[in-house]
């Protein structure tokens, strides 16, 4: 590859206010300022999260095709993945007091009644939906290092039988109602608020629909093609074919890309992510705690969540955003202090694992998270640069969201500690560092930064 | 049900369920004409109405006349039916449109694109917003294409 002439700092690459930066030179090596922007006086004592807390377990149910999960509930789940976790940390139940989750995924009253944990000392979510689903660790981090828990669980559990989040109709009831469709739909909610009638009628109706103003936008201003969606959709199939969880796994082509049926344009069927059941939960406790526990610590370096104030709810029902960043993953604000905390780079992340509900967003993230320049990541995917195991930066080695299970992003931490443990299915040769997002969606998006022991 | 028609987004309402603010909006729809929610401080319009501007947090607002016409800055053409009532409306066009006389962002209308083939719908296609009278009550806005 080659790059024009302009001079683009990395501050400005993330500076969301400032005009797209194009030619910036990717992936140069920790461009980022060790010192902390908020330690402006000398002498203040600045204590962030890096490296206090590790990953210490990781627990699953199987994965499932929607409503197949049954006669499981959520709740089951939720206690079989805990127990998992805490099993692959070796710890028990008598050792959690901490539940920091992402929208609201389970009641931590009813989990903990149900598993007898002994004394709940913190019980938060993150605000939003699958936004927060990395950002859980740093709120894990968070109540770890202030001393409020010790061992914290981190989780989703999800059954689409009766519900689905894309929008879909289960029993011919919804859509005619405004804001119908299952239990948690972004759409949902009973009554009709004033401000609701504004958007009722535009035929919006789905996740779906919101993303793809997005990557329509996206392709006008930089000539993104459905190639590089395709391209993908592919890589991350061919990560799943070899991993026994996915769900997806017969192979895909070009070809078989372009023959699929058209959900809304620009995205067609393997834009899409799937509807799954299951559920995955993570332990994490204190650095000192982690070195004497059953597995390999993997450190969290930096968590971040959050995104620009008028980036708002996005989607759905928004769109409001100004020109500068409507056609991202919201994610720009979010790397750069990730990596501030860090103390690292893009160069430095040997694989990312990125949340993919649609396709065209995996690109988005590769421009926010600085591994291209914003724009580029058409051409990027396109010269195979995120395929495992030869691309410079291997994305979704699982097979994501998109081909091996969708359980809102936690698969993607899952996928994270097992690529710095080495024993990942698709492993990434000496992985050191794996980058872990939530969302693009509503605030808050998030990101975590993991290294290996 | 009324009949539905292929490329227009059947009402899923027949009311607007208004409140004071949101009134004068519909009552100017009614009429065919559309009016924004403009900050008496600064000047800026916010729409769908929220209680503060968020350009300069004042909460006084009016309504004023706006042109009508506008820019279609996002779009989908939404082909699969996600219910059963929808399927002689596909293919559809969804859009995020920008009103001519307001600041864009901010201000952004979300409508069913209606006169046009949507296979020739373009981000920056001009068109003027309509309303498509459903009940006493409610006509809902739509952009047609010039």
């Amino acid at each position: 590859m080659t790059f024009p002439d302009v001079k683009c700092e990395w501050d400005s690459h993330f500076n969301t206010q400032g005009p797209p930066c194009r030619g910036s030179a990717p992936l140069s090596k920790a461009p980022f300022s060790r010192a902390l922007w908020w330690a402006s006086e000398e002498g203040v004592d600045v204590t962030t999260l890096k490296d206090q807390t590790a990953v210490v377990g990781v627990g699953a149910t199987p994965y499932y095709r929607r409503g197949q999960s049954v006669p499981q509930t959520e709740l089951s789940m939720a206690c079989t993945a805990i127990l998992a976790a805490l099993e692959d940390a070796g710890l028990t139940i008598q050792d959690l007091d901490g539940f920091a989750i992402y929208s609201s995924s389970c009641d931590p009253a009813e989990v903990g009644a149900t598993l007898g944990v002994p004394e709940i000392r913190f019980a938060a979510s993150l605000t939003s939906g699958g936004g927060g689903a990395a950002g859980s660790l740093g709120l894990a981090a968070a109540a770890i290092t202030s001393g409020q828990a010790e061992v914290c669980v981190s989780l989703m559990t999800l059954q689409q039988a009766t519900k689905r989040l894309g929008g879909s109709e289960v029993n011919g009831s919804m859509l005619f109602t405004v804001g119908g469709g299952g239990g948690s739909n972004p759409y949902g909610g009973s009554g009709i608020l004033p401000k609701a009638a504004f958007t009722a009628n535009s035929g919006m109706i789905s996740p779906g629909h919101s993303f793809a103003m997005l990557a329509q936008r996206h392709m006008h201003l930089y000539g993104t093609k459905r190639e590089h969606f395709a391209e993908v959709a592919i890589t991350e199939r061919a990560n799943a074919i070899r991993r026994p969880t996915s769900l997806r796994t017969e192979p895909l082509t070009m070809d078989d890309y372009f023959n699929a049926r058209m959900i809304n344009d620009p995205f067609c069927l393997y834009d899409y992510t799937m509807e799954s059941d299951g559920a995955v939960a993570v332990i994490t406790t204190s650095a000192a705690r982690a070195k004497d526990l059953r597995q390999p610590p993997v450190y969290i370096m930096g968590s971040a969540n959050g995104g620009m104030g008028r980036w708002g709810s996005a989607l759905f029902h928004y769109f409001q955003m100004p020109d500068e960043y409507f056609a991202s993953s919201g994610h720009r604000p979010v790397a750069k202090r990730l990596y501030e905390m860090a103390g690292v780079g893009p160069a430095d992340v040997d694989v990312a694992l990125l949340y993919d509900h649609f396709s065209a967003m995996v690109l988005m993230q590769l421009e926010d998270y600085g591994f291209c320049g914003i724009g580029e990541s058409g051409p990027f995917v396109a010269d195979g640069n995120i395929r495992w195991p030869d691309g410079r930066i291997p994305v979704n080695t699982h097979g994501g969201n998109l081909s091996e299970a969708y359980i809102i992003g936690m698969t993607h931490i899952r996928e994270a500690v097992e690529q710095l443990r080495g024993v990942a299915v698709n492993q990434v040769k000496d992985a050191q560092i794996a980058l872990v997002t939530g969302g693009p969606a509503g605030l808050p998006v998030s990101g975590t930064l993991l290294r290996r022991a | 049900m009324a009949t539905v028609t292929q490329g227009v987004w059947p009402s899923s309402i027949n009311d607007p369920y208004a409140d004071e603010t949101t009134q004068p909006f519909w009552d100017a729809a009614l009429a065919g004409k559309l009016v924004g929610y403009r900050c008496d401080h600064c000047g800026t319009f916010v729409l769908p109405p929220a209680p503060r501007c968020f350009s300069c947090q004042h909460d006084s607002f009016s309504w004023v006349d706006l042109p009508g016409t506008g820019t279609v800055y996002s779009f989908t053409i939404v082909r699969h039916p996600l219910a059963a009532a929808l399927r002689d409306a596909v293919p559809y066009v969804s859009g995020v449109i920008e009103l001519d006389g307001t600041q864009g962002a901010g201000a952004r209308m979300l409508l069913n694109v209606v006169n046009c083939v949507p296979e020739d719908v373009r981000i920056g296609s001009r068109g003027k917003v309509v309303f498509d009278k459903v009940s006493d009550t409610l006509a809902v806005p739509r952009f047609g294409l010039d």
